[in-house]
């Protein structure tokens, strides 16, 4: 099969959805003749023109607001936050306005939209550049929050958040975007709100989604592997809603749970998943739930402070370990 | 100068429209006081001219978006007075199905965009609404609504940036009743002149006399049309009065009984009277007539309120997703 960057899918599922329905245009800052900060939309000005890929001023609370007015009267856009760092000047459109407006008018009013861009720590980007906004959020009825971990989901994934008929949340991460993955010719969709268990196990189950699937997870398996750990990983996928089902048959058969998330501690997807897991699967635990956060403060921006708050594959692998009683 | 005349049959329809609306935001005064409406109610009685003066410029498919003080929009549009009542009675028969409340009107088929709680909100909606307009390619405008206190919201600058880079077909009218709730607007800026915003953005911009629904209309009516042309948007602070108070719990002590009496002598509705007898239009039959229509409508709203069904409780997790059966989190 072909390999393609992360960026690359994200470019083909906007083109394709693209081509099949005008009413879909892609709003932000530097997407169209810069070609996006981030090189996502390269080459969209030239296919689709102005009309349709559309450059804005630095106005998140603005060009979201208007965007969602579009979607309010039959438009389906796409809206590009250079990082989602800077969508908390445009929250209120996205909780007050995007999130309330099928319930708030009784169901007449549908609001089909996209808000993708990046998430969480990329590098030495210092405290406003470095934050998780995956369980802000999927904390608000009325969204559906994805955030995929590779290239062949973020494809899928995307079509699909595209074409839904609710607002969704599409997060990304400036780290992945040069990623590779195979990505078929063909087209495909992949359902929002089903997780995918990733590799098989019966010792522990791990829960992440992500960049921390491929930054973290992957390592840390390689090294429980090679101590002859066989743990089962969950790749969430998607945390509005959260395939609860599927984690639970998994916490069944293994009766431990790693969860890891990039996101802070407090209320976050992890305190979801342990309340629901103890709720509903208690008798099966062998272990209290363990999860990986980063720590519970801004991240700073010395190397030494980053590896000391974000989490890593030698946390995950003690973590593992320590629900399985080994002390080593 | 205007394009849309101004005819007998303008006035008539302002009068009935006028009464309409003050006849409906008085009985709502009424049963908030009974408790019979709660949560926050705001009345739109002493602003009517600036919604009949928006009607008579605009048409059917031009949509409206306004923030809370939202009764009086929808109805002229076209929404039932039933629908409504039924909706600040929280009954399942309202406009959102008792699920909006009196802040939350809206109406789709009558091209009603609500109904928005935060202030300054539904600007951006407002010219988002006029952007799908343009991209579709119709000739259709919106009327996008604030109060005086939205002009100091960050939204308005950001939006009214891109509405005019864009040229997007929206009219953005301030309802300037001179209080943001209990504040002046000299007590919250230094520009008082709220349409001297539009300066900045060099938005055709104007101030409009908001007790005259002729002076509403000619200044509509022209931003519509320079909408409708591909121009872009206007700015319109169209000055008017509200005569009760902010929301229904609002003592009123920032402003004097004096200021209230002196707008109240310029009476939009006393005023349209006194014309349409001036001109001999109507006689007093067609005035009695038209009383007795109206409070047999508000009649007939409370009563369709008072003997509609409550929603369902099944109804919580409806209308949240568009998506059938999304898995809500119920433990």
């Amino acid at each position: 099969m072909r390999v393609i960057q992360y960026r690359e899918a994200l470019r083909e599922a906007m083109n394709e959805e693209m081509r099949k329905d005008d009413k879909i245009f892609l709003m932000g800052e530097e997407v169209a003749e810069y070609n996006g900060a981030y090189k996502v939309s390269q080459g969209m000005l030239d296919e689709f023109g102005p009309k349709r890929i559309i450059d804005t001023p630095i106005a998140e609370l603005g060009f979201a607001g208007i965007a969602i007015g579009a979607a309010m009267n039959g438009l389906r856009p796409i809206v590009e936050f250079m990082t989602f760092n800077f969508s908390l000047v445009a929250i209120d459109q996205i909780i007050n306005g995007a999130a309330k407006m099928l319930s708030m008018s009784g169901g007449q009013i549908s609001v089909p939209i996209v808000f993708r861009g990046p998430t969480g720590n990329a590098g030495q980007l210092g405290a406003q550049h470095s934050q998780n906004f995956e369980n802000w959020f999927a904390n608000c009825p009325g969204l559906k929050v994805v955030v995929p971990s590779n290239p062949y989901d973020a494809k899928g994934l995307l079509k699909s958040s595209i074409i839904d008929p609710d607002p969704v949340i599409y997060m990304e991460s400036e780290l992945m975007y040069g990623d590779k993955g195979e990505v078929p010719e063909e087209e495909y969709y992949i359902e929002i709100g089903k997780a995918k268990v990733v590799k098989e196990g019966t010792d522990v189950t791990i829960v992440s989604f992500g960049k921390m699937m491929s930054r973290v997870i992957e390592p840390a398996v390689e090294a429980l592997n090679k101590e002859g750990i066989n743990v089962e990983v969950i790749d969430l996928r998607t945390v509005r809603p959260i395939d609860f089902e599927t984690i639970l048959t998994s916490v069944k058969k293994t009766n431990r749970l790693v969860v890891v998330e990039e996101a802070w501690p407090l209320a976050s997807i992890s305190s979801e998943i342990a309340f629901h897991v103890q709720k509903n699967a208690f008798d099966y635990l062998d272990a209290p739930v363990l999860r990986i956060t980063c720590a519970d403060v801004p991240l700073p921006y010395a190397p030494t402070l980053i590896a000391a708050s974000l989490p890593n594959a030698d946390r995950v692998v003690k973590a593992v370990k320590e629900v399985m009683y080994i002390n080593k | 100068m205007s394009s849309v005349a101004i005819t007998k049959e303008t006035y008539l329809y302002w009068y009935e429209l006028m009464l309409l609306l003050r006849r409906f935001e008085e009985k709502a005064g009424q049963l908030y006081g009974q408790q019979k409406i709660r949560g926050f109610c705001h009345l739109y009685i002493g602003q009517e001219a600036v919604i009949a003066g928006t009607m008579s410029a605009t048409k059917k498919d031009d949509s409206l978006i306004t923030a809370y003080r939202d009764h009086a929009h929808p109805i002229a549009k076209g929404m039932s007075p039933n629908a409504a009542m039924a909706e600040m009675y929280g009954k399942a028969t309202g406009c959102s199905k008792g699920k909006g409340g009196s802040m939350h009107f809206f109406d789709k088929e009558n091209k009603f965009y609500g109904g928005h709680g935060i202030v300054g909100g539904q600007i951006p909606l407002g010219a988002g609404l006029a952007f799908a307009e343009k991209y579709l390619g119709t000739d259709n405008v919106n009327v996008c609504y604030m109060g005086d206190g939205a002009v100091r919201q960050g939204s308005l600058n950001e939006t009214f940036n891109m509405a005019m880079l864009w040229k997007l077909p929206v009219i953005f009218v301030v309802e300037n009743n001179g209080y943001a709730m209990g504040t002046s607007v000299a007590r919250t800026s230094n520009t008082t002149d709220i349409y001297k915003l539009g300066l900045g953005y060099e938005m055709p911009c104007a101030p409009v006399d908001g007790m005259d629904p002729v002076a509403v209309h000619n200044a509509m009516d022209e931003a519509v049309q320079r909408a409708r042309r591909g121009e872009g948007p206007t700015f319109l602070e169209i000055r008017t009065y509200r005569y009760k108070g902010h929301s229904m719990s609002d003592p009123q002590k920032y402003r004097t009984k004096e200021e209230v009496e002196e707008y109240k002598a310029k009476d939009p509705i006393e005023v349209v009277k006194a014309k349409i007898e001036k001109e001999k239009w109507a006689d007093q039959a067609w005035f009695d007539e038209v009383a007795a229509k109206i409070k047999n409508q508000i009649d007939e709203a409370v009563k369709f309120a008072e003997e509609s069904p409550w929603p369902d409780p099944s109804e919580l997790f409806t209308d949240v997703y568009a998506q059938e059966n999304y898995p809500f989190i119920k433990d």
